[in-house]
């Protein structure tokens, strides 16, 4: 166990490594972060000087070893945008970003587990056939896309009078795809309670909530359909296996042999595949909450971008590739708690 | 039941008496623009974000009307003295956030601060000082016949030089402008505006509470509160707007602007722009573009009118020079010339009918629809034989490549930050020079001394009319000699709940005067 952490810390530094020195290469491709610190007509030679009080004009090693030795001390430097410390403008975004993905998290487990099982064990039903025609469409709606929509509908809802409102089943019709809207479509609200350091969070407020509602289905939206058709499958080829037979003959209920012991064993494969989507989720709460204007991480890297906020940049890659191999570690960690017989590295057999 | 009737609605009246009372400034405003200030210190930074923060939290001395006149806020008045001097007086009994009184130490305070930014110095460098006479009087003095002192006047928003000046408690001086890092003054700020800033979340949101001691009490404003949302993405800005999370968005982007028209809930107000956007032809790059005639062809070539209908959806204006009207320089004769006929013939007579290739260069999310725009333009230019080979940068890579000229037409869009033509040729047509930053974005290297001395005798011409007729000859030879392509001056638009009457307070500049907001 202690050695399974070792090497994954000394992982963790030589991505962190690698991550800073590609960070630091593109810079040149960023783009120059004066043109959003400067007006357009100050003259060349104001802007040099900034240049050099920068440290901009220095040759790209002396920038980098500059970059390492502050970055060992835990400085990533300060963001050119906020005025601050890098790493204290990203534990400020963190909160909104993770409350998020909590929140889509709790989505996907909760819908994916019982669909999932329930197809699996009835895929005739017409049921299961509706669930997986739907999947089958929502994985290939971008996320941008399932977030305009909702928005369209929820927030400033639409009025149908396709159908004749004179006849019952037309006034019946047009008010079923009548939708209200008021729900928020940007934003985190103004009620939220602070919990601790630079968390504030919208977990315990209506209106947090309700803020919290629309980007959540639309980040779920991606990995919901996947995670659907992953525990279905899944399912079903546990369900063929002989222990599962034997449990059957012996007289097991049913309840039990779905929910105890097939489900254990399809939840396997299943955390190894979360713990990797886990990674594709940071990118696309970018989009999430690029929509939404959801003050997270993505949102804040995003504008970092174009505004090229170089040390903000740097900064926000390292912490993702750490986000990474913590994520990682703790997946493999669990999986072994799910399944004691997988042995972790290091560990003697 | 009579009694409890009666008590009731007596209570109900009771309620509601205070609040009838203070009426004056209790609605609360949500407001979404594309960005949010930098910085909470306005010398900082020269940008329209922070222009729109100094009309909420502080007042200039003079500020612009609709029809781009002048009408007093802190000085309540100004006179000539000379040729060289202006003589303000300041408005007496004006507040500070702080509690401090305005003088006129608080306007030398600010006046040499200006002179200290690095954004803003460039527009103060006509004046040659201040002289302060008394408590409300002082002069503004140029070193040479200034015919643009009140606008730039425009640009005096006195500071509070008491909250401004010693130093914080770990030393630093409070008055230091800082381009990267804290200072005190980004962080903390004490004008004389309608608004103080109660909350500040870079980036999020910052709140505005309307401020007591509010000098002017003639304003029909009524809004106590705003909080201000930055939204870049333009259809979550448009959305907030339509499911009525916010009361007022700027800007609206073209492609919505019948979806709000639409909206029973909505109003939509536009204007006709100041910004011109526009192409340099590189001269140095392209030995075709040293000849007029080639030049000229390219303007014949480019449809202006097709531009602004089709890509633009009828939100801009075309464009045949560089002054708006309204600007002194704009001359009434100039219109877009359109002509593909013309434009063959002129490159058949220049030698160029085989035509040439050139590369193009544009940004690609800086003005509304610039690639798209390039892209069009790109299209009209075949049909003169001349291939283009278009390259589009997000903003961010595209200004280091338009410093270092790397293409051979280069998209530009300007806004004269002295709402005066003189600042147009100043940087986009005056012969480049690196020492005195003439032509810093003359991306065409067009040189033409005569045309340049003229406008240098136009900048001390303080008879306005005289000073016109100087302007609008430059655009006429400018015109005449295709320095470059312009394109339109992008139009404007905000959009805004029914109720919220928005109309009286916007201005081409754009920036809202909120102070002046009735809300229903």
């Amino acid at each position: 166990m202690l050695a399974f952490l070792v090497q994954r810390i000394s992982q963790a530094l030589l991505v962190m490594f690698v991550i800073s020195v590609i960070a630091f290469a593109i810079q040149d491709g960023l783009g120059d972060p004066l043109q959003e610190m400067v007006g357009m007509s100050v003259s060349e030679e104001e802007r040099e000087a900034i240049r050099e009080e920068l440290g901009l004009n220095d040759p790209f090693l002396v920038q980098y070893f500059r970059f390492a030795g502050k970055a060992i001390q835990g400085d990533l430097g300060n963001s050119y945008f906020y005025s601050k410390p890098a790493l204290e403008v990203i534990a400020e975004h963190l909160p909104a970003t993770l409350e998020l993905v909590i929140g889509a998290s709790l989505i996907i487990i909760f819908l994916s587990v019982p669909i999932g099982v329930y197809s699996a064990i009835r895929p005739q039903a017409w049921l299961s056939k509706f669930f997986m025609g739907v999947s089958t469409v929502g994985i290939s709606i971008p996320v941008f896309l399932t977030a305009i929509v909702l928005i369209q509908l929820f927030s400033i809802g639409v009025t149908v009078n396709w159908f004749p409102s004179d006849t019952g089943w037309g006034q019946w019709l047009n008010e079923l795809l009548t939708t209200e809207g008021g729900l928020p479509s940007y934003g985190r609200g103004d009620d939220l309670v602070h919990l601790f350091g630079t968390w504030e969070s919208g977990l315990f407020t209506r209106e947090g909530l309700a803020h919290l509602l629309l980007p959540c289905i639309s980040l779920a939206s991606i990995m919901l359909p996947l995670f659907i058709r992953l525990i279905r499958a899944e399912m079903m080829e546990v369900l063929q296996s002989d222990y599962i037979r034997f449990a059957r003959a012996k007289g097991l209920s049913a309840g039990r042999i779905n929910f105890l012991h097939a489900l254990k064993n399809t939840m396997l494969p299943v955390i190894t595949v979360g713990g990797v989507q886990i990674g594709i989720m940071v990118a696309y709460t970018i989009l999430t909450e690029t929509v939404f204007q959801w003050p997270g991480l993505g949102l804040m890297f995003l504008e970092a971008i174009t505004r090229s906020d170089i040390p903000l940049i740097v900064a926000y890659l390292m912490v993702v590739g750490l986000i990474f191999v913590i994520t990682n570690t703790l997946v493999d960690l669990i999986y072994g708690l799910v399944n004691p017989t997988v042995k972790l590295a290091g560990k003697k057999a | 039941m009579k009694k409890l009737l009666a008590a009731f609605v007596g209570s109900m009246a009771l309620a509601t008496a205070p609040l009838a009372m203070s009426a004056e400034a209790t609605k609360e405003l949500k407001v979404a623009y594309d960005s949010d200030p930098v910085t909470l210190d306005i010398h900082e930074q020269l940008s329209g974000g922070i222009l729109q923060l100094s009309h909420m939290t502080f007042d200039p001395l003079v500020r612009w009307t609709k029809d781009l006149g002048f009408e007093p806020r802190l000085a309540e008045s100004w006179e000539r003295v000379d040729e060289n001097t202006m003589r303000f007086t300041l408005r007496k009994g004006v507040k500070f956030h702080s509690g401090n009184e305005l003088t006129t130490a608080d306007v030398q305070f600010t006046f040499d601060r200006l002179k200290q930014s690095q954004d803003f110095k460039a527009i103060f460098k006509p004046f040659s000082g201040i002289k302060v006479i008394d408590d409300y009087t002082f002069e503004l003095m140029t070193s040479e016949p200034y015919p643009l002192l009140l606008n730039t006047a425009t640009y005096i928003f006195p500071l509070d030089s008491q909250f401004y000046s010693g130093e914080t408690e770990d030393g630093k001086d409070k008055g230091a402008i800082l381009k990267h890092g804290n200072s005190f003054a980004s962080e903390n700020l004490s004008g004389t505006g309608p608004f103080t800033v109660a909350d500040r979340r870079q980036g999020v949101r910052v709140e505005f509470e309307r401020f007591e001691d509010y000098w002017d009490t003639e304003s029909p404003g009524n809004v106590g509160k705003i909080v201000l949302t930055p939204i870049k993405e333009n259809a979550t800005r448009v959305s907030a707007l339509l499911s009525g999370g916010v009361d007022f968005i700027a800007p609206v982007p073209p492609n919505d602007l019948d979806r709000i028209k639409r909206d029973r809930n909505s109003e939509l107000v536009t204007m006709s722009g100041t910004r011109i956007i526009l192409f340099h032809m590189n001269q140095e790059r392209v030995e075709a573009f040293k000849n007029p005639k080639v030049r000229q062809a390219i303007a014949y070539a480019i449809n202006q009118e097709g531009i602004a209908a089709k890509i633009m959806k009828g939100f801009a204006t075309p464009a045949a020079q560089m002054s708006p009207a309204g600007y002194q320089g704009h001359n009434e004769n100039l219109k877009p010339r359109f002509d593909v006929a013309k434009a063959k013939q002129l490159m058949k007579e220049a030698g160029y009918e085989d035509g040439f290739t050139i590369t193009m260069m544009a940004p690609n999310n800086r003005y509304v629809n610039d690639d798209k725009i390039a892209q069009a333009a790109a299209a009209m230019l075949a049909r003169i034989n001349i291939k283009v080979d278009l390259k589009t940068l997000p903003k961010a890579q595209y200004w280091p490549e338009y410093d270092n000229r790397a293409a051979d037409m280069m998209l530009i869009g300007w806004h004269a930050d002295t709402e005066d033509s003189a600042n147009f040729f100043e940087f986009l047509t005056f012969c480049p020079e690196a020492d005195s930053g003439a032509g810093q974005y003359n991306a065409g290297n067009y040189c033409n001394p005569e045309i340049d001395a003229l406008v240098q005798k136009a900048n001390v011409e303080t008879d306005l009319d005289k000073r016109a007729a100087m302007l609008q000859e430059v655009e006429q030879r400018l015109y005449d000699d295709a320095a470059f392509v312009p394109l339109h001056w992008q139009d404007l638009a905000w959009a805004a709940k029914k109720g919220v009457s928005i109309a009286p307070v916007l201005n081409v500049m754009n920036f809202p005067y909120l102070g002046d907001l009735v809300v229903e």
